[in-house]
This record gives C-alpha cells, sequence and structure tokens, in this order.
C-alpha cells in the first residue's frame, strides 16, 4: 500500500494505492490516472525560460506541452540552455520540436513583442 | 468621469473590469503601474493555474494572457506605466503617468485591485548581519525569470509560502543547491501538493517548527543558523544547525497592498488586512469595492477571478442601478476560523448563493464546517481534511439567509 497525494489539482487529494494499482481516496479519476502513473512512470510538465533577444526582457517562459518522464527533466533543462528566442513571440509558438524525442514540445506561454 | 476606475491590471483587475464590461457599463479605465497587465502572474512561469476556471493547466502568463486576449475585445481603457497616488472617498483618482502627467480622474465607481506585497525580513526580526544575497521568494523570481539573474548557488529557504515551494524548484533546475527549507509552523503555509511537486521531487528538505535565529557573512551570506522552536515558537538553544550558503530567500507570507485603501478611510480588517468587504466586495464606502489579493491573500488565481467577476458585476449595478441596500449580517468567526471574506452580508443583495471564503488557524481532521446563528446550526459542510494554507468555501443559499438576523457564526468542529 502506497500514500501518496495528488498534483494535479490544488486539491491535493490524500490517495492510497495497493500493489495491483487500485486507487482510493481521489476525488476525480484524474486522480487515479495521475497516482497509477506516478507508481509505474512519472512525469511532470516542465516549465522554465529560454534566452530571448529583441525584447524588453531577457527571458522567455516555456514550458514542455506534455509531461515528459521525469528522468528527462534535467536533459531537458540542458537543452533549454542551449537555444535563444527572438521577439516578437507568441503564447503557443513552438521553440524546440519534440524535445529530445519524447513527443513534447517546448512552447512559449507569454507573448513577447519586439522592443 | 468614467463610470468605473479599476486600481491594478492584475489577474483581479482584469477580471473585474470584463465583468463590468459585460455586465453594461462602457465608459472604464484600468491603471496598472507596471509596463504591462498582467501582474505578478507574468513572472509565475511553473503551471497549475486555471484548473478551476478554465478546466485545464496553465502557466501564469498564459493566464493572465487569456484575459488580456478578452479585455482586448472590449472598450476598456489601459493606462500603464501610471502610479495611483491617492484615492478619496468621494472617489476622485489621483494618478501619475508619463504620457498624462499628475491627472486626477473622476469615477461613479472603484475598483481596489491591488493585489499584496511580500513581507520582508524587517517584518519578522530576524537577528544576524546585514550581507547581500537575502531575498524575498518573489523578488529572486523576478530575477530568475523575467530578468536572467540567478540570485544564488547554495539556498536557504525560510517559510514554505507557496512562492518559497515554487522557487525551491525552480532554483535547483537552474542549477542551485538548494539546502533546506525552514517553517516556523508545526505545518506549511504552502499547498500540500507543492510540498510534493517541489521539495519531495527533489529531495529537499523541510524542516518544520525550525526558524533561522542567525545569519553569518559581512559583504555577502556565508552561513544561515537554524534551529528548532518549542511551541511557542521560541527557538530551543542547543538544537542549531548551521548551513553554509550564499542566499537565504523569504517566503514569510504576503501583506495585501492597502494604503490607498486606508487613505480613502475604507474600514479594515486587522485579520485580512484588506478591507471589510460585503457580499458583493463592495466596502464601506460605497461604490468602492476591493477584490483579489488586496481583500484577503488567495492561494489560487482562479477563485481571484470569481471574486473580481462578481466585484466588477456589482460595481455595474452599483453604476446602473444606484446602491445595494438591505439589512446586514455580520459574519462572525468562530472557534477554529482565523477569518472570512466576505465579514457582512446584505441577504437582500444575495441572487442564488452567499459564498464565504475562509481560513482555519490549525489543521484539522474529519471535520463539519458549522453555520450557526443565535437559534443553533444553519447550515453544516463535511470536510476531510482543513488546512490553515488551503483556503476553504462554503456557499450558503439566499433561501437560508433570509430568516437569519444579526450575526452568523462560522466554527470548526472536528469529527475525529
Amino acid at each position: 500500500m502506497r500514500e501518496l497525494v495528488c498534483i494535479v489539482c490544488p486539491r491535493g487529494c490524500h490517495m492510497k494505492a495497493d500493489e495491483e494499482l487500485n486507487v482510493t481516496g481521489n476525488a476525480c479519476p484524474r486522480g487515479a490516472q495521475y497516482a497509477r502513473a506516478e507508481l509505474t512512470h512519472p512525469t511532470r510538465v516542465v516549465t522554465s525560460t529560454v534566452r530571448i533577444t529583441g525584447a524588453p526582457y531577457t527571458r522567455l517562459p516555456v514550458k514542455t506541452s506534455a509531461p515528459v518522464p521525469k528522468e528527462f527533466i534535467e536533459s531537458v533543462m540542458a537543452e533549454l540552455c542551449k537555444v535563444t528566442a527572438a521577439a516578437p513571440v507568441h503564447v503557443g509558438d513552438v521553440i524546440i520540436k519534440n524535445i529530445l524525442s519524447t513527443g513534447a514540445d517546448v512552447v512559449a506561454t507569454r507573448e513577447l513583442v519586439a522592443k | 468621469m468614467y463610470e468605473l476606475i479599476v486600481i491594478g491590471g492584475g489577474p483581479a483587475g482584469l477580471a473585474a473590469a470584463c465583468a463590468a464590461w459585460d455586465s453594461g457599463l462602457r465608459s472604464i479605465l484600468i491603471v496598472e503601474r507596471d509596463r504591462e497587465l498582467g501582474g505578478i502572474l507574468n513572472q509565475c512561469i511553473h503551471n497549475g493555474f486555471g484548473l478551476t476556471y478554465f478546466k485545464e493547466e496553465l502557466t501564469g502568463p498564459e493566464y493572465a494572457h487569456r484575459f488580456v486576449e478578452l479585455l482586448s475585445k472590449t472598450g476598456v481603457e489601459v493606462r500603464t506605466d501610471t502610479m495611483v497616488l491617492e484615492v478619496t472617498p468621494d472617489r476622485k483618482v489621483h494618478m501619475t503617468g508619463p504620457e498624462t502627467g499628475y491627472v486626477v480622474e473622476e469615477a461613479k465607481s472603484i475598483i481596489l485591485a491591488m493585489g499584496c506585497r511580500e513581507r520582508t525580513r524587517g517584518a519578522i526580526a530576524i537577528p544576524g548581519s546585514r550581507p547581500a544575497g537575502i531575498f524575498t521568494a518573489g523578488a529572486a523570481q523576478r530575477y530568475v525569470n523575467v530578468e536572467g539573474y540567478m540570485p544564488g548557488k547554495r539556498v536557504v529557504i525560510l517559510g514554505s509560502g507557496d512562492i518559497g515551494l515554487i522557487m525551491a524548484r525552480r532554483m535547483t533546475l537552474e542549477g542551485a543547491k538548494v539546502l533546506a527549507c525552514v517553517e516556523v509552523m508545526p505545518y506549511s503555509g504552502g499547498l500540500t501538493r507543492n510540498i510534493v511537486q517541489c521539495l519531495e521531487d527533489y529531495d529537499i528538505p523541510l524542516y518544520l517548527s525550525h526558524t533561522v535565529t542567525d545569519i553569518k557573512g559581512r559583504d555577502r551570506v556565508e552561513q544561515v543558523v537554524v534551529s528548532r522552536v518549542d511551541e511557542r515558537r521560541r527557538p530551543i538553544p542547543g538544537t542549531e544547525m548551521v548551513f553554509d550558503c550564499d542566499t537565504l530567500l523569504l517566503s514569510v507570507g504576503l501583506i495585501p497592498e492597502n494604503e490607498l485603501t486606508s487613505g480613502a478611510g475604507i474600514l479594515l480588517d486587522p485579520r485580512t488586512k484588506g478591507a471589510v468587504v460585503y457580499e458583493n466586495m463592495e466596502t464601506s464606502v460605497p461604490g468602492v469595492f476591493a477584490c483579489g489579493n488586496v481583500a484577503h491573500v488567495h492561494d489560487l488565481v482562479d477563485f481571484v477571478t470569481q471574486e473580481s467577476q462578481r466585484a466588477g458585476a456589482a460595481a455595474a449595478k452599483y453604476v446602473l442601478n444606484g446602491p445595494a441596500g438591505g439589512e446586514t449580517i455580520d459574519v462572525i468567526n468562530g472557534s477554529g476560523v482565523s477569518y472570512t471574506v466576505p465579514q457582512r452580508i446584505r441577504p437582500e443583495n444575495v441572487e442564488k448563493t452567499a459564498g464565504i471564503f475562509f481560513r482555519v488557524n490549525r489543521i484539522f481532521g474529519k471535520s463539519r464546517i458549522v453555520v450557526s446563528n443565535r437559534e443553533g446550526e444553519v447550515a453544516g459542510f463535511n470536510r476531510e481534511r482543513l488546512a490553515p494554507g488551503e483556503m476553504e468555501r462554503i456557499a450558503l443559499p439566499a433561501k437560508l439567509l433570509e430568516n437569519v438576523k444579526g450575526e452568523l457564526t462560522v466554527a470548526i468542529q472536528e469529527v475525529e
């Protein structure tokens, strides 16, 4: 029996999962899905920034368009260090396509106009 | 003269202005002191915003962008880079900006949406020297996420508020070593999910019932001393731990920014440190409303949005239909409750339900939230768990309020 706290939403359900991955204590199906993924192959959406030129600020916030395996987080961060975006950028613009073959893109999460 | 002036262009101001427009006002001005709209959301690049309101998981800038887009479809006027200096009870707003200079604008209604600011080192009086390397978590967040500077390499975080937890993860991802998160209370001030995904994911220890008792270093932080505290929050001698670090981040609470509010002669609540508000977020001065973190500090922007939409709609109703009236019920904090918003309810003004936000003053297991008047219980709500770091919300049906006179008490009864 494993106890875990759901991170899908701010409600933070306290859940229990047994060896057969039967989940209790979750308020919604997404909780059970999270618990099973967390116990078999945990994933996270990575949010960070990349360099940007020509904008009023020097950092452009980005995220992975889908959760990536937890063990990929460090290498995703390393990839983000290698790119420099240029203003203007719009929310949803793809900055890195299919990062590290995870199937997730790195997309911009903020509008940054050219200075 | 404007029908409505909204002070602050963060999530509260944006939602309020959009709602006022949708409710029929056509001359609305938002005054924002930053260079762009969106407020503090622009530096909150992590995700988890919007799950309640949009039913999807957005980052802070994305959440702000949704409302900036909505606003651009209205005729709401925006003045950025403009600072409000004073609000008067007769609804004159003094402001100064690079294009307008010093001007006074009049409004039929005002919405206060200035948000909150971080408590600083001074406010919690930590002993020790005054070297560089001590930041509030929000300042560090802006350096890292917007300006592109790393505040330090080896970090101790004092306080377990959500921004501190988020910054623990953020600094780790950017290559810093976060040695500890230290919380004086026996429970975390942040959301449980943030303890899990920001500390546990990265093996960052959380020391509950501990505090910083010394800061060493002359030009730059060199060491931070952490001690255990007793149940009265006094450091226990002999429990000192020394961390070699160059940075101390403070995440020790947020204070609603109410200089303009008190300057306008509006009644403040010492518990929320925001204005005392009615069910429609109206303050003690008719036609002046307050919403979002300036009214009380929220955990979730989704609730800021909902509360601010109510304020926006109420401001429109005030301008178009005249002042709200009726008898007033005072909402009293019973045992276990540290504050409620609203503090006053006028049943005549409640359409379907009156929502009451509140916080509890300690962790409760399985509990019943009991709403009562002098005759006894009028409503009850069951919860599995209640924590001070997680704001609670109950909804009282209008029908139920009709028969209540004078006051209502909200209290917590632990079942187990």
